[in-house]
């Protein structure tokens, strides 16, 4: 569609979705959007019907996460909105760039309680970066052209357009509108930040020169600056070893010899170690969170701390930086890179001689490792993983839900590509790996699409599986399934004296290959460590439809290491056979 | 992290803070300061001379959160144009008082006096009581305030301050000069 002249605010409002590049959205029709939706027919964007506007929501999400642009999403008003409010506060806490489009009751009918009508915007206002309630089709071209501009710069985020029904509807003399293509962006109140300030910059080189055991703190701001290569260059530069948060896996390969993979709460003993014990932290893109700090006063306690990130206002949030760098993770670091040159390095730095081999030496003595399960036990979900990792492809994408499993996957895979982690770290939403892997499908269709999941998450929004389906859209689903709300399971064991209060979820009901093949996938159950391998091949032979499997694992197992909630990290409590070589 | 505030450094700082003039722009300021758990004292908010911008004069209390907190939070609303942080002794303020004072005819002269002596104006007058304003300095509608009580006051409203840097000594703190160091 390329319309000029005369239009009506639904036409425009697609026409706009088009000039953004969008290629795809994601949504459901309902009364107050129904105009908006007449006109995608004759559109080239492709529209994914959802089951539920969840489904919409976390779709975007895994798209965005996947490609690096921004998911759109689209639903209708009232309760389809209210729908979208935890995917919209899953990419606020995320940062992931998100437009959604909501349905409004007519401009004149807002605040009668109409039917279907909720206060959007207001609902919303606390968890998107900005949202707009539209009310002249005018403002449809311009509006959209910021809501795509304040999504994907400075600190990305969720960014919601509320759009009453008359001014996109036809039949209404509110919807009459002259086309015109926006222009440069004026949005006095939003200039996000770029460049560093180079004396900061300056005063963080020196004291990256001077540190003897310094640890780069790499958080998702690197994915959102598409800044892995930079960091790369950094690290390798001045021999600094790379901690990657949950979700900045992927930020650094994991296959690199100075990535010492995740920190925090269920960490990696090296990673969490490292930090306690480092002289210099680089923050980078990372925002201090309570699961990668524990307790805070007893965080990095002998560090001098450097904190670049995009958004002023993460600098001394949680811990006061010595020096605290506003600015874009990219350029920031390209600039730290060329500042570093010029005080000497490579050369010139300290000898890191025994910070390196204190690092081999927890590298050795404390692997990530599990216990093999007995004959006729239920499978180790650790070892579903090991096998799922080592038989896809290296750049295969993978998506989880919440609880377990995810930190399992988080521990066990190796990322060794940026975007290839798609997960729900800050809001810790269950049941973002179906759909969320969905959208990374739709996004990435030339890659391999796995989601990890878990019982209790799966059953939260299965059904968009049935939209994979229709759509053939082929992703792949490994329910890792104790029967439990496993998480939940472990603190009950671990704080509640074992005390299980409603965590059990039964292996059987539902059947999960029988649901699946109900929504049209291809459903496998995985029993005996030997089915494992054939049933990951036969799924990464299928391309025409999803693929469910139920691996039946071990409820008893729990994920460590592990440090307490509100501990030091010097806590760290590390599992059986995790603290003696692997031995 | 909240850090100790040295003993001097005054608990109330007032925030002027330039904002486009568009429905529920008060909502986000207002809503923002609820969700990080910021504590407003005062709030009074009108146009701008450009009515396409209004100004929010806030008195926020620095020991429910650090100042910069709040200064770079608020930054990121995307209606919110300008922020200046006016230290107490670096801004002029005022605010205005009105009041309904009990006034019998024996007393009434000495209440009348006393609006005369702040300089305030009788704006009403009724058998048992009058109806006075004052504006001024938030310290000089304290004092004010203070010695009208004995006399009963039975309705008041003030409007909370507004203020503006005291001249040659503006202390900006705008969205490119807020970095942190």
């Amino acid at each position: 569609m390329k319309i000029t002249g005369k239009t009506n605010g639904g036409s425009a409002l697609i026409q706009a979705l088009e000039n953004e590049g969008v290629d795809t959205i994601f949504g459901l029709p309902g009364g107050a959007i129904l105009p908006v939706y007449d006109p995608i027919i004759d559109s080239p964007i492709r529209h994914i019907l959802v089951r539920h506007e969840q489904g919409a929501g976390h779709m975007a999400e895994g798209y965005a996460h996947a490609t690096g642009r921004p998911g759109v999403a689209m639903v209708t008003s009232g309760p389809a909105a209210t729908n979208v409010v935890t995917p919209l506060a899953d990419a606020y806490m995320d940062s992931v760039p998100l437009v959604m489009i909501t349905g409004q009751v007519p401009y004149s009918a807002i605040g009668t309680d109409a039917f279907q009508e909720c206060d959007t915007t207001g609902i919303t206002m606390p968890v998107t970066k900005h949202n707009f309630l539209v009310t002249e089709a005018q403002d449809i071209p311009r509006i959209v052209h910021e809501a795509f501009h304040i999504a994907t710069t400075g600190r990305p985020g969720p960014v919601l357009i509320d759009v009453p029904k008359d001014i996109v509807d036809p039949q209404n003399p509110r919807s009459a509108m002259e086309w015109y293509d926006p222009g440069p962006i004026d949005l006095p109140g939003y200039r996000p930040l770029t460049n560093g300030d180079p004396k900061l910059i300056r005063r963080a080189a020196e004291l990256m020169m001077r540190a003897e055991r310094p640890v780069i703190y790499a958080g998702g701001g690197i994915l959102k600056a598409r800044a892995s290569a930079a960091l790369k260059e950094l690290a390798e530069l001045c021999d600094l070893h790379v901690v990657t948060t949950l979700m900045a896996r992927g930020a650094f390969p994991d296959d690199h010899p100075l990535c010492l993979g995740m920190p925090g709460m269920h960490g990696n003993y090296t990673a969490v170690t490292a930090i306690q014990e480092c002289d210099l932290l680089i923050a980078l893109g990372s925002r201090f969170d309570d699961r990668v700090t524990g307790k805070v006063s007893d965080f990095a306690p002998h560090a001098e701390v450097i904190h670049v990130d995009i958004d002023a206002a993460e600098l001394g949030k949680v811990r006061v930086p010595e020096v605290g760098i506003a600015g874009d993770c990219r350029l920031v670091i390209e600039e730290l890179v060329t500042a570093l040159r010029d005080l000497g390095a490579p050369e010139n730095l300290p000898d890191r001689q025994a910070w390196r081999s204190t690092i081999s030496g927890w590298r050795e003595t404390y692997p990530l490792v599990y216990e093999m399960s007995e004959p006729g036990d239920l499978l180790k979900p650790q070892y579903v993983l090991e096998q799922l990792r080592d038989n896809t492809p290296d750049d295969c994408i993978v998506a989880s839900g919440v609880g377990q499993h995810q930190m399992w996957t988080s521990q066990y895979w190796k990322f060794n590509h940026p975007n290839t982690w798609v997960n729900s770290g800050g809001l810790g939403t269950m049941g973002f790996a179906v759909p969320a892997a969905i959208g990374a499908k739709v996004g990435r269709p030339d890659r391999m699409v796995w989601a990890v999941d878990g019982d209790g998450c799966f059953q939260m929004t299965a059904q968009e599986l049935v939209t994979a389906a229709t759509e053939r859209i082929p992703v792949k689903i490994a329910i890792l399934n104790n029967a439990y709300l496993g998480m939940v399971r472990q603190w009950q064991e671990m704080f509640y004296d074992e005390r299980y209060s409603e965590v059990y979820l039964s292996p059987d009901l539902p059947d999960y290959k029988m649901w699946a093949e109900a929504m049209g996938c291809v459903g496998m159950r995985v029993e005996s460590p030997d089915e494992v391998l054939p049933a990951i091949e036969k799924a990464n032979g299928i391309d025409d439809r999803p693929v469910v499997i139920d691996f039946r694992t071990d409820a008893r197992e729990k994920v460590y290491p592990m440090v307490p909630s509100g501990r030091s990290n010097s806590d760290i409590v590390v599992g059986p056979g995790q603290g003696d070589g692997g031995h | 992290m909240m850090t100790a505030k040295d003993a001097p450094e005054p608990r109330l700082h007032i925030l002027s803070v330039l904002v486009e003039n568009r429905a529920g722009v008060l909502t986000r300021v207002a809503g923002l300061f609820a969700r990080r758990g910021f504590n407003i004292h005062s709030l009074a908010v009108a146009p701008n001379d450009d009515d396409r911008f209004s100004r929010i004069s806030m008195v926020v209390d620095v020991q429910s959160a650090p100042l910069e907190q709040m200064i770079k939070q608020l930054d990121k609303l995307i209606n919110v144009i300008e922020i200046d942080e006016l230290a107490p002794h670096e801004a002029v303020s005022r605010e205005l008082l009105v009041a309904t004072v009990s006034a019998p005819p024996d007393v009434r002269s000495q209440v009348i006096e006393l609006v005369q002596i702040f300089e305030g104006r009788v704006l009403n007058v009724g058998q048992e009581s009058i109806l006075v304003s004052l504006d001024g300095a938030p310290e000089k509608l304290d004092d004010f305030e203070r010695l009208l009580r004995p006399y009963g006051i039975e309705a008041m409203q003030r409007t909370g301050r507004v203020a503006l840097p005291r001249l040659h000594q503006r202390a900006a703190l705008g969205v490119v000069d807020n970095r942190a160091s």
